[in-house]
């Protein structure tokens, strides 16, 4: 005998039917809404700023005078800030996840409150790394503004991000990878280096692109410490003081006139663009690590 | 069980994670160049005293050991002793097959080199692949992803892989329960092989493979106040066929377990 009667059971599938549909149109909807704003984002810099990209427009320096305004000091601090960034914060944040991960035991408090709070430093507002930076790197280490107090604040702002997602993609190798090469008479940096961070790569490779493509955008914390937003130079040292893309941006579109808010959609293709460059590389390299050894 | 020239025993061995003992005061010695099967129904402690054999239990940070364990007559947990090298003339073979995510022949060169092996790696990896009975069937995709390989080929590579460090004894811990019989069959003839020159402790649930392959044969049992205590240990043939204590009667005639 069936459990519910036949008339109850088709009018229930017939609820559970729309129930299905509207939870489909729901999603539809919400990924329509992304996607939209996306592209009115794109289109509305694009018709404003296309014309403005070109290479006078890359090869010039900040200007009083909108059409002569450019890119270059700040696309030029941008790139060094963020390889500074990248760099301090690939090594410090993996080196961390993999003492969490590796070096530490699963029930370890000290470790596990370590974890919870970098997981919580991941939300910290960026404005406070700023004011971090301000005291630790440009007055206590006397740094100055400087490319490398940017670079070295910009990975403190990014550092928890990459230290949690390398902690998940090391999570993800199985214990019996690691079990296999202990039983072979492998040392533990045998067993990490051989085998736990060529899995974990590509995983850790995600979140420094992640991280990275935040960086890149931050304006709050280089203001703090202090960045300039005219600068007819490019930075020739680390010491150097620098503008970034945001920055200038920034400082284009709080000006009156029209030109300037070209000049902005302009940079924020040149931003864009970076940014894409940026991420297909990452990408690149992750599939070519991906690819390896059929892992 | 009285034993001439053991290549492994315990004495009084206990085993704790935590607070909990898994192993009772076992001691037991392993005859050389034979099979020895470890049965007994789940959670009584076999693959506990198994990873012993090999320290692999110090890979656990809450377990620890009273009693001891001896190979070839040196105590294996004596603080002088370095577990990568025990590691490394102990084999063991995983319950689930683990190849490592890279080609076959990088699989089996692995131990070999992390071992700081200078010698003919072609022929070493050639070598043991033969002798895990793979070799032919592997010959032509040595280059290719170990993970492509079936159940029961990634665990005869497993077993090359073991061998290939050229151990003294392979620990198994139920190493065909993943596999299908046929598989099963290649891996238990195989075993047969191997213990012409190497001494082999497996820890299986199944007894008619404890019956078909081992020589001896130690059965482990747990009741309220003692978990992973040998109840009877001796020669295969008398355990399957006239055991002495009344348990052990039981449990391979399907009554518990």
């Amino acid at each position: 005998m069936a459990i519910i009667s036949s008339g109850d059971f088709s009018r229930r599938m017939n609820r559970r039917k729309w129930q299905g549909r509207a939870f489909h149109a729901l999603c539809l909807l919400a990924i329509s809404v992304a996607l939209g704003m996306l592209a009115v984002l794109l289109v509305y810099i694009g018709v404003k700023g296309a014309s403005g990209v070109d290479w006078d427009f890359l090869t010039s320096f900040a200007s009083r005078h909108p059409d002569q305004a450019g890119i270059k000091a700040a696309l030029l601090g941008t790139i060094y800030v963020i390889s500074i960034t990248s760099v301090v914060a690939f090594t410090l944040g993996v080196g961390t996840a993999i003492y969490l991960e590796e070096y530490t035991a699963r029930n370890n408090r000290l470790a596990r409150l370590a974890k919870l709070n970098i997981a919580n430093l991941a939300g910290v507002p960026s404005i406070v790394y700023g004011l971090l930076g301000l005291a630790i790197f440009v007055r206590g280490m006397h740094m100055g503004q400087s490319v490398l107090a940017g670079g070295f604040t910009l990975a403190l702002l990014v550092l928890p991000i990459i230290i949690v997602a390398a902690g998940e993609a090391l999570r993800a190798v199985p214990a019996s990878t690691r079990e296999g090469a202990f039983a072979l008479g492998a040392t533990r940096w045998q067993v990490i280096w051989n085998l736990v961070l060529p899995q974990a790569f590509p995983g850790i490779l995600t979140g420094v692109i992640l991280a990275v493509s935040r960086a890149i955008g931050e304006t709050a914390p280089l203001i703090v410490i202090g960045a300039l937003t005219f600068v007819p130079f490019t930075p020739d040292s680390p010491f150097s003081r620098f503008s970034a893309l945001p920055i200038q941006i920034f400082n284009w579109t709080a000006r009156p006139q029209a030109g300037f808010q070209e000049a902005a959609a302009a940079g924020i293709i040149v931003l864009l663009v970076a940014l894409l460059v940026l991420n297909a590389g990452a990408v690149f390299l992750r599939n070519k690590f991906q690819n390896r050894d059929g892992g | 069980m009285q034993v001439a020239d053991p290549i492994l025993q315990t004495k009084n061995l206990n085993v704790y994670y935590a607070d909990k003992r898994v192993v009772t005061d076992v001691t037991l010695d392993i005859v050389r160049n034979r099979i020895t099967a470890i049965i007994g129904p789940s959670g009584c402690g076999k693959s506990t005293l198994l990873r012993c054999f090999n320290r692999m239990n110090d890979l656990i940070p809450t377990a620890r050991i009273s009693g001891q364990v001896l190979f070839e007559g040196q105590d294996l947990y004596a603080p002088s002793v370095d577990p990568t090298e025990i590691r490394y003339q102990i084999g063991m073979v995983f319950q689930r097959p683990n190849p490592f995510p890279k080609s076959v022949f990088d699989n089996v060169a692995f131990g070999p080199r992390i071992n700081g092996f200078k010698g003919n790696i072609d022929e070493l990896v050639e070598q043991s692949l033969h002798r895990a009975a793979l070799w032919d069937e592997v010959k032509d995709r040595l280059n290719s992803s170990a993970l492509a390989l079936s159940g029961g080929q990634q665990q005869r590579l497993c077993i090359a892989r073991a061998l290939a460090v050229q151990p003294r004894v392979i620990l198994m811990d139920e190493p065909c329960s993943a596999l299908d019989p046929i598989a099963t069959l290649a891996i238990e003839e195989l075993m047969r092989e191997l213990s012409e020159e190497y001494s082999i402790v497996i820890v299986t649930h199944n007894m008619q493979q404890a019956a078909r392959v081992s020589h001896f044969t130690a059965f482990l049992m747990a009741d309220d106040t003692r978990i992973g205590h040998v109840v009877e240990y001796g020669e295969s043939r008398q355990i399957f066929t006239n055991p002495q204590d009344e348990r052990t009667e039981a449990y391979i005639t399907g009554r518990f377990g």
